[in-house]
Protein backbone atom coordinates (compact mmCIF):
# COMPACT_ATOMS: atom_id res chain seq x y z
CA UNK A 1 0.00 0.00 0.00
CA UNK A 2 2.82 2.32 0.93
CA UNK A 3 4.58 1.56 -2.37
CA UNK A 4 1.41 2.39 -4.31
CA UNK A 5 1.08 5.70 -2.51
CA UNK A 6 4.70 6.53 -3.10
CA UNK A 7 4.37 5.70 -6.81
CA UNK A 8 1.18 7.72 -6.98
CA UNK A 9 2.87 10.70 -5.36
CA UNK A 10 6.00 10.55 -7.48
CA UNK A 11 4.57 9.63 -10.87
CA UNK A 12 1.13 11.19 -10.88
CA UNK A 13 1.21 13.96 -8.33
CA UNK A 14 4.88 14.63 -8.94
CA UNK A 15 5.49 15.97 -5.48
CA UNK A 16 9.19 16.09 -6.35
CA UNK A 17 8.37 18.54 -9.14
CA UNK A 18 6.32 20.72 -6.83
CA UNK A 19 9.21 20.84 -4.37
CA UNK A 20 11.70 21.58 -7.12
CA UNK A 21 9.63 24.46 -8.47
CA UNK A 22 9.12 25.74 -4.96
CA UNK A 23 12.89 25.88 -4.52
CA UNK A 24 13.19 27.64 -7.87
CA UNK A 25 10.58 30.26 -7.03
CA UNK A 26 11.89 30.88 -3.53
CA UNK A 27 15.63 30.78 -4.09
CA UNK A 28 16.09 31.87 -7.69
CA UNK A 29 13.19 34.29 -8.13
CA UNK A 30 13.23 35.28 -4.47
CA UNK A 31 9.47 35.14 -4.07
CA UNK A 32 7.43 33.96 -1.15
CA UNK A 33 5.32 31.02 -2.22
CA UNK A 34 2.58 31.78 0.27
CA UNK A 35 2.06 35.17 -1.29
CA UNK A 36 0.01 35.81 -4.42
CA UNK A 37 2.75 36.34 -6.97
CA UNK A 38 4.97 33.54 -5.77
CA UNK A 39 1.99 31.24 -5.37
CA UNK A 40 0.69 31.80 -8.89
CA UNK A 41 4.10 31.42 -10.48
CA UNK A 42 4.65 28.18 -8.59
CA UNK A 43 1.21 26.88 -9.62
CA UNK A 44 1.75 27.93 -13.24
CA UNK A 45 5.17 26.35 -13.66
CA UNK A 46 4.43 23.19 -11.67
CA UNK A 47 1.08 22.50 -13.29
CA UNK A 48 2.23 23.26 -16.83
CA UNK A 49 5.29 21.04 -16.61
CA UNK A 50 3.38 18.28 -14.82
CA UNK A 51 0.59 18.25 -17.38
CA UNK A 52 2.97 18.21 -20.34
CA UNK A 53 5.05 15.37 -18.90
CA UNK A 54 1.98 13.32 -18.05
CA UNK A 55 0.36 14.16 -21.36
CA UNK A 56 3.35 12.96 -23.37
CA UNK A 57 3.88 9.74 -21.46
CA UNK A 58 0.19 8.89 -21.25
CA UNK A 59 -0.58 9.62 -24.87
CA UNK A 60 2.33 7.50 -25.96
CA UNK A 61 1.26 4.49 -23.91
CA UNK A 62 -2.41 4.87 -24.76
CA UNK A 63 -1.78 5.37 -28.47
CA UNK A 64 0.23 2.19 -28.42
CA UNK A 65 -2.76 0.34 -26.97
CA UNK A 66 -5.06 2.15 -29.38
CA UNK A 67 -3.03 0.96 -32.36
CA UNK A 68 -4.60 -2.45 -31.69
CA UNK A 69 -8.11 -1.05 -32.03
CA UNK A 70 -8.62 0.84 -35.29
CA UNK A 71 -12.27 1.74 -35.98
CA UNK A 72 -12.62 -1.12 -38.45
CA UNK A 73 -11.74 -3.67 -35.80
CA UNK A 74 -13.99 -2.03 -33.21
CA UNK A 75 -16.84 -2.23 -35.69
CA UNK A 76 -16.22 -5.95 -36.24
CA UNK A 77 -16.11 -6.65 -32.52
CA UNK A 78 -19.26 -4.68 -31.79
CA UNK A 79 -21.15 -6.42 -34.58
CA UNK A 80 -21.10 -9.66 -32.63
CA UNK A 81 -23.02 -8.45 -29.59
CA UNK A 82 -26.62 -7.56 -28.95
CA UNK A 83 -28.65 -5.45 -26.60
CA UNK A 84 -27.25 -3.63 -23.63
CA UNK A 85 -23.99 -5.59 -23.76
CA UNK A 86 -23.33 -4.06 -27.15
CA UNK A 87 -23.95 -0.60 -25.70
CA UNK A 88 -21.63 -1.34 -22.79
CA UNK A 89 -18.93 -2.66 -25.06
CA UNK A 90 -19.43 0.31 -27.35
CA UNK A 91 -18.98 2.70 -24.46
CA UNK A 92 -15.88 0.86 -23.22
CA UNK A 93 -14.29 0.65 -26.66
CA UNK A 94 -15.07 4.33 -27.13
CA UNK A 95 -12.63 5.10 -24.38
CA UNK A 96 -9.72 3.36 -26.07
CA UNK A 97 -10.35 3.81 -29.79
CA UNK A 98 -8.29 6.50 -31.44
CA UNK A 99 -10.63 9.13 -32.62
CA UNK A 100 -10.23 12.70 -33.75
CA UNK A 101 -13.50 14.55 -33.35
CA UNK A 102 -13.60 15.38 -37.04
CA UNK A 103 -13.82 11.66 -37.70
CA UNK A 104 -17.00 11.33 -35.69
CA UNK A 105 -19.25 11.60 -38.70
CA UNK A 106 -17.48 9.11 -40.99
CA UNK A 107 -17.33 6.81 -37.98
CA UNK A 108 -21.04 7.18 -37.36
CA UNK A 109 -21.74 6.43 -41.00
CA UNK A 110 -19.33 3.49 -41.03
CA UNK A 111 -20.81 1.90 -37.89
CA UNK A 112 -24.38 2.38 -39.09
CA UNK A 113 -23.64 0.97 -42.53
CA UNK A 114 -22.25 -2.18 -40.98
CA UNK A 115 -25.57 -2.70 -39.27
CA UNK A 116 -24.69 -1.61 -35.74
CA UNK A 117 -27.77 -0.24 -33.93
CA UNK A 118 -27.54 3.53 -33.65
CA UNK A 119 -27.83 3.28 -29.87
CA UNK A 120 -24.52 1.41 -29.81
CA UNK A 121 -22.93 3.96 -32.12
CA UNK A 122 -24.13 6.75 -29.85
CA UNK A 123 -22.79 4.99 -26.74
CA UNK A 124 -19.45 4.93 -28.50
CA UNK A 125 -19.68 8.55 -29.64
CA UNK A 126 -20.59 9.75 -26.16
CA UNK A 127 -17.95 7.88 -24.21
CA UNK A 128 -15.18 8.64 -26.65
CA UNK A 129 -14.61 12.33 -25.90
CA UNK A 130 -15.92 12.04 -22.36
CA UNK A 131 -13.84 9.24 -20.96
CA UNK A 132 -10.35 9.54 -22.24
CA UNK A 133 -7.81 7.27 -20.60
CA UNK A 134 -5.20 10.00 -20.49
CA UNK A 135 -7.50 12.47 -18.82
CA UNK A 136 -8.64 9.83 -16.32
CA UNK A 137 -5.03 9.40 -15.26
CA UNK A 138 -4.67 13.15 -15.06
CA UNK A 139 -7.77 13.27 -12.84
CA UNK A 140 -6.08 10.73 -10.59
CA UNK A 141 -3.02 12.93 -10.52
CA UNK A 142 -4.89 16.10 -9.70
CA UNK A 143 -7.49 14.68 -7.32
CA UNK A 144 -7.20 11.02 -6.45
CA UNK A 145 -7.98 7.55 -7.76
CA UNK A 146 -11.43 7.36 -6.22
CA UNK A 147 -12.47 10.43 -8.16
CA UNK A 148 -10.92 9.12 -11.37
CA UNK A 149 -12.58 5.71 -11.16
CA UNK A 150 -15.95 7.26 -10.27
CA UNK A 151 -15.64 9.53 -13.30
CA UNK A 152 -15.04 6.57 -15.60
CA UNK A 153 -17.90 4.53 -14.13
CA UNK A 154 -20.29 7.45 -14.30
CA UNK A 155 -19.22 8.39 -17.85
CA UNK A 156 -19.71 4.83 -19.10
CA UNK A 157 -23.10 4.55 -17.37
CA UNK A 158 -24.16 7.82 -19.01
CA UNK A 159 -23.02 6.59 -22.43
CA UNK A 160 -24.78 3.23 -22.07
CA UNK A 161 -27.99 4.77 -20.73
CA UNK A 162 -28.17 7.43 -23.43
CA UNK A 163 -27.46 4.88 -26.17
CA UNK A 164 -30.05 2.46 -24.82
CA UNK A 165 -32.72 5.17 -24.58
CA UNK A 166 -32.03 6.23 -28.15
CA UNK A 167 -32.35 2.63 -29.33
CA UNK A 168 -35.52 2.03 -27.32
CA UNK A 169 -37.13 5.17 -28.75
CA UNK A 170 -36.50 3.62 -32.17
CA UNK A 171 -34.90 6.75 -33.48
CA UNK A 172 -33.33 5.09 -36.53
CA UNK A 173 -35.88 6.83 -38.68
CA UNK A 174 -34.37 10.16 -37.76
CA UNK A 175 -31.03 9.36 -39.31
CA UNK A 176 -30.51 10.89 -42.74
CA UNK A 177 -31.22 8.22 -45.37
CA UNK A 178 -27.93 8.62 -47.21
CA UNK A 179 -26.14 7.17 -44.18
CA UNK A 180 -27.67 3.75 -44.76
CA UNK A 181 -27.07 3.35 -48.41
CA UNK A 182 -23.36 2.91 -48.68
CA UNK A 183 -20.84 0.19 -48.99
CA UNK A 184 -18.70 -0.96 -46.12
CA UNK A 185 -15.04 -0.60 -46.86
CA UNK A 186 -13.03 -3.34 -45.23
CA UNK A 187 -9.56 -1.98 -45.61
CA UNK A 188 -7.03 -4.74 -45.22
CA UNK A 189 -5.45 -4.10 -41.88
CA UNK A 190 -1.75 -4.43 -42.53
CA UNK A 191 -0.17 -5.92 -39.43
CA UNK A 192 1.87 -3.39 -37.58
CA UNK A 193 5.30 -4.06 -36.20
CA UNK A 194 6.45 -2.79 -32.82
CA UNK A 195 8.38 -0.11 -34.66
CA UNK A 196 5.23 0.93 -36.58
CA UNK A 197 3.26 1.19 -33.36
CA UNK A 198 6.02 3.11 -31.59
CA UNK A 199 6.34 5.63 -34.39
CA UNK A 200 2.54 5.98 -34.58
CA UNK A 201 2.45 6.63 -30.82
CA UNK A 202 5.22 9.19 -31.08
CA UNK A 203 3.38 10.95 -33.92
CA UNK A 204 0.25 11.03 -31.78
CA UNK A 205 2.16 12.60 -28.87
CA UNK A 206 3.68 15.31 -31.08
CA UNK A 207 0.43 15.91 -32.91
CA UNK A 208 -1.66 16.22 -29.77
CA UNK A 209 0.85 18.39 -27.92
CA UNK A 210 0.93 20.70 -30.93
CA UNK A 211 -2.84 20.84 -30.91
CA UNK A 212 -3.46 21.42 -27.21
CA UNK A 213 -0.46 23.27 -25.81
CA UNK A 214 -2.22 26.59 -26.02
CA UNK A 215 -5.36 25.25 -24.33
CA UNK A 216 -3.21 23.82 -21.56
CA UNK A 217 -1.39 27.11 -21.00
CA UNK A 218 -4.64 29.05 -20.99
CA UNK A 219 -6.21 26.52 -18.66
CA UNK A 220 -3.28 26.63 -16.27
CA UNK A 221 -3.30 30.44 -16.48
CA UNK A 222 -6.96 30.60 -15.54
CA UNK A 223 -6.35 28.01 -12.85
CA UNK A 224 -3.50 30.08 -11.42
CA UNK A 225 -5.67 33.19 -11.44
CA UNK A 226 -8.46 31.38 -9.63
CA UNK A 227 -6.00 29.85 -7.21
CA UNK A 228 -4.40 33.05 -6.13
CA UNK A 229 -6.17 36.11 -7.39
CA UNK A 230 -9.89 35.61 -7.37
CA UNK A 231 -11.23 35.79 -3.83
CA UNK A 232 -12.98 32.76 -2.42
CA UNK A 233 -16.21 34.67 -1.73
CA UNK A 234 -16.84 35.53 -5.35
CA UNK A 235 -16.33 31.96 -6.44
CA UNK A 236 -18.48 30.61 -3.62
CA UNK A 237 -21.21 33.08 -4.42
CA UNK A 238 -21.43 31.95 -8.02
CA UNK A 239 -20.40 28.32 -7.92
CA UNK A 240 -20.42 27.30 -4.27
CA UNK A 241 -21.18 23.68 -3.51
CA UNK A 242 -24.26 24.68 -1.59
CA UNK A 243 -25.74 26.77 -4.39
CA UNK A 244 -28.43 24.75 -6.13
CA UNK A 245 -27.88 26.49 -9.43
CA UNK A 246 -24.13 25.90 -9.64
CA UNK A 247 -24.48 22.60 -11.51
CA UNK A 248 -26.96 24.09 -13.97
CA UNK A 249 -24.71 27.06 -14.56
CA UNK A 250 -21.64 24.90 -15.05
CA UNK A 251 -23.45 22.61 -17.48
CA UNK A 252 -25.02 25.31 -19.60
CA UNK A 253 -21.81 27.29 -19.84
CA UNK A 254 -19.86 24.17 -20.75
CA UNK A 255 -22.17 22.67 -23.38
CA UNK A 256 -21.57 25.11 -26.26
CA UNK A 257 -17.90 25.48 -25.44
CA UNK A 258 -15.16 23.33 -26.67
CA UNK A 259 -11.81 23.15 -25.00
CA UNK A 260 -9.48 20.25 -24.76
CA UNK A 261 -10.01 18.32 -21.56
CA UNK A 262 -6.38 18.79 -20.60
CA UNK A 263 -6.98 22.51 -20.47
CA UNK A 264 -9.99 22.16 -18.18
CA UNK A 265 -8.19 20.05 -15.58
CA UNK A 266 -6.09 22.85 -14.01
CA UNK A 267 -9.22 25.00 -13.86
CA UNK A 268 -11.08 22.15 -12.17
CA UNK A 269 -8.28 21.73 -9.67
CA UNK A 270 -8.24 25.40 -8.75
CA UNK A 271 -12.03 25.62 -8.45
CA UNK A 272 -12.28 22.63 -6.14
CA UNK A 273 -9.53 24.07 -3.98
CA UNK A 274 -11.67 27.20 -3.65
CA UNK A 275 -14.66 25.24 -2.40
CA UNK A 276 -16.59 24.64 -5.60
CA UNK A 277 -18.40 21.31 -5.42
CA UNK A 278 -16.71 18.35 -7.11
CA UNK A 279 -19.96 17.66 -8.94
CA UNK A 280 -20.17 21.18 -10.32
CA UNK A 281 -16.64 20.94 -11.62
CA UNK A 282 -17.14 17.49 -13.16
CA UNK A 283 -20.34 18.71 -14.82
CA UNK A 284 -18.42 21.53 -16.38
CA UNK A 285 -15.68 19.22 -17.63
CA UNK A 286 -18.15 16.72 -19.03
CA UNK A 287 -20.24 19.41 -20.69
CA UNK A 288 -17.19 20.93 -22.33
CA UNK A 289 -15.89 17.63 -23.70
CA UNK A 290 -19.01 15.64 -24.54
CA UNK A 291 -20.86 18.38 -26.34
CA UNK A 292 -19.77 21.38 -28.30
CA UNK A 293 -21.27 23.65 -30.88
CA UNK A 294 -18.95 22.41 -33.66
CA UNK A 295 -19.71 18.73 -33.02
CA UNK A 296 -23.45 19.38 -32.84
CA UNK A 297 -23.31 21.25 -36.13
CA UNK A 298 -21.51 18.29 -37.71
CA UNK A 299 -23.98 15.77 -36.31
CA UNK A 300 -26.82 17.80 -37.78
CA UNK A 301 -25.64 16.70 -41.22
CA UNK A 302 -26.25 13.03 -40.60
CA UNK A 303 -29.05 13.09 -38.08
CA UNK A 304 -32.39 14.88 -38.11
CA UNK A 305 -33.26 17.56 -35.58
CA UNK A 306 -35.43 15.40 -33.38
CA UNK A 307 -32.72 12.80 -32.82
CA UNK A 308 -30.12 15.51 -32.39
CA UNK A 309 -32.19 17.28 -29.75
CA UNK A 310 -32.86 13.97 -27.96
CA UNK A 311 -29.14 13.27 -27.95
CA UNK A 312 -28.20 16.70 -26.60
CA UNK A 313 -31.06 16.62 -24.12
CA UNK A 314 -30.21 13.22 -22.65
CA UNK A 315 -26.56 14.11 -22.25
CA UNK A 316 -27.28 17.49 -20.67
CA UNK A 317 -29.74 16.02 -18.19
CA UNK A 318 -27.39 13.13 -17.48
CA UNK A 319 -24.52 15.52 -16.79
CA UNK A 320 -26.65 17.55 -14.42
CA UNK A 321 -27.78 14.46 -12.50
CA UNK A 322 -24.16 13.39 -12.20
CA UNK A 323 -23.24 16.87 -11.02
CA UNK A 324 -25.82 16.91 -8.26
CA UNK A 325 -24.94 13.39 -7.19
CA UNK A 326 -21.25 14.15 -6.93
CA UNK A 327 -21.94 17.35 -5.02
CA UNK A 328 -24.06 15.43 -2.57
CA UNK A 329 -21.77 12.44 -2.14
CA UNK A 330 -18.45 13.85 -3.34
CA UNK A 331 -17.10 14.53 0.10
CA UNK A 332 -16.72 10.80 0.58
CA UNK A 333 -14.36 10.70 -2.39
CA UNK A 334 -12.09 13.62 -1.73
CA UNK B 1 -5.72 10.33 -68.66
CA UNK B 2 -4.82 12.58 -65.81
CA UNK B 3 -4.66 11.16 -62.32
CA UNK B 4 -7.41 12.39 -60.02
CA UNK B 5 -6.57 12.63 -56.33
CA UNK B 6 -9.34 13.25 -53.85
CA UNK B 7 -8.81 14.41 -50.28
CA UNK B 8 -11.75 13.52 -48.03
CA UNK B 9 -12.32 15.49 -44.88
CA UNK B 10 -14.46 18.19 -43.24
CA UNK B 11 -11.74 20.78 -43.60
CA UNK B 12 -9.84 20.69 -40.34
CA UNK B 13 -6.11 21.15 -40.14
CA UNK B 14 -5.37 17.48 -40.85
CA UNK B 15 -7.03 17.67 -44.25
CA UNK B 16 -5.05 20.81 -45.09
CA UNK B 17 -1.78 19.08 -44.09
CA UNK B 18 -2.63 16.03 -46.19
CA UNK B 19 -3.34 18.28 -49.18
CA UNK B 20 -0.03 20.11 -48.70
CA UNK B 21 1.92 16.86 -48.48
CA UNK B 22 0.16 15.50 -51.56
CA UNK B 23 1.10 18.60 -53.56
CA UNK B 24 4.69 18.24 -52.38
CA UNK B 25 4.74 14.57 -53.34
CA UNK B 26 3.46 15.34 -56.81
CA UNK B 27 6.02 18.06 -57.36
CA UNK B 28 8.84 15.78 -56.19
CA UNK B 29 7.67 13.08 -58.57
CA UNK B 30 7.32 15.68 -61.30
CA UNK B 31 3.80 14.49 -61.85
CA UNK B 32 0.59 16.35 -62.47
CA UNK B 33 -2.74 15.41 -61.03
CA UNK B 34 -6.06 17.00 -60.38
CA UNK B 35 -6.57 17.47 -56.64
CA UNK B 36 -10.18 17.56 -55.47
CA UNK B 37 -11.22 18.36 -51.90
CA UNK B 38 -14.36 16.59 -50.75
CA UNK B 39 -15.96 18.07 -47.63
CA UNK B 40 -19.50 16.86 -48.11
CA UNK B 41 -20.33 13.87 -45.89
CA UNK B 42 -22.75 12.40 -48.36
CA UNK B 43 -20.00 12.15 -50.96
CA UNK B 44 -17.48 10.88 -48.39
CA UNK B 45 -19.86 8.16 -47.24
CA UNK B 46 -19.82 6.67 -50.72
CA UNK B 47 -16.19 5.67 -50.24
CA UNK B 48 -16.89 3.71 -47.07
CA UNK B 49 -14.22 5.36 -44.95
CA UNK B 50 -14.45 5.52 -41.17
CA UNK B 51 -11.94 8.20 -40.31
CA UNK B 52 -10.66 11.35 -41.87
CA UNK B 53 -8.62 12.62 -43.55
CA UNK B 54 -8.65 10.08 -46.34
CA UNK B 55 -6.70 9.92 -49.58
CA UNK B 56 -8.31 8.56 -52.72
CA UNK B 57 -6.26 8.11 -55.90
CA UNK B 58 -8.19 7.35 -59.10
CA UNK B 59 -11.17 6.22 -57.05
CA UNK B 60 -9.11 3.86 -54.89
CA UNK B 61 -8.97 4.58 -51.15
CA UNK B 62 -5.28 4.37 -50.27
CA UNK B 63 -5.45 5.61 -46.70
CA UNK B 64 -7.93 6.84 -44.13
CA UNK B 65 -7.48 8.40 -40.73
CA UNK B 66 -3.84 9.30 -41.22
CA UNK B 67 -2.05 12.42 -42.33
CA UNK B 68 0.45 10.71 -44.62
CA UNK B 69 3.88 12.23 -44.87
CA UNK B 70 5.12 13.33 -48.28
CA UNK B 71 7.45 10.30 -48.51
CA UNK B 72 4.59 7.90 -47.80
CA UNK B 73 2.40 9.55 -50.44
CA UNK B 74 5.20 9.26 -53.00
CA UNK B 75 5.45 5.52 -52.30
CA UNK B 76 1.68 5.11 -52.66
CA UNK B 77 1.59 6.90 -55.99
CA UNK B 78 4.57 4.97 -57.34
CA UNK B 79 2.96 1.67 -56.34
CA UNK B 80 -0.25 2.58 -58.12
CA UNK B 81 1.41 3.83 -61.27
CA UNK B 82 3.41 0.63 -61.76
Amino acid sequence: MFVFEWLNDQLLKMTWLSDLIRLLVQNVFGLDITQRLGGSIHFFLYDTIKIFILLSVLIFVISYIQSFFPPERTRKILGRYKGIWANLLGALLGTITPFCSCSSIPLFIGFTNAGLPIGVTFSFLISSPLVDLASVLLLASIFNWKVAVSYVVVGVVLAVTAGTIISRLKMEKYVEPFVFSNKVLDVEQASLTVKDRASFSLEQVLGIVKKVWLYVLIGVGIGAAIHNWIPQDIISAVLGADKWYSVLLATFVGVPMYADIFGTLPIAEALVAKGVGLGTVLSFMMAVTALSLPSIIMLKKVVKSRLLLTFVGIITIGIMIIGYAFNAFGSFLL
Amino acid sequence: MQMIIKILGPGCKNCASLTENTKEALSELNMEAEIVKITDYEQMAAYGIMSTPALVIDEKVVSSGKVLKTKEIIKMIERLVQ
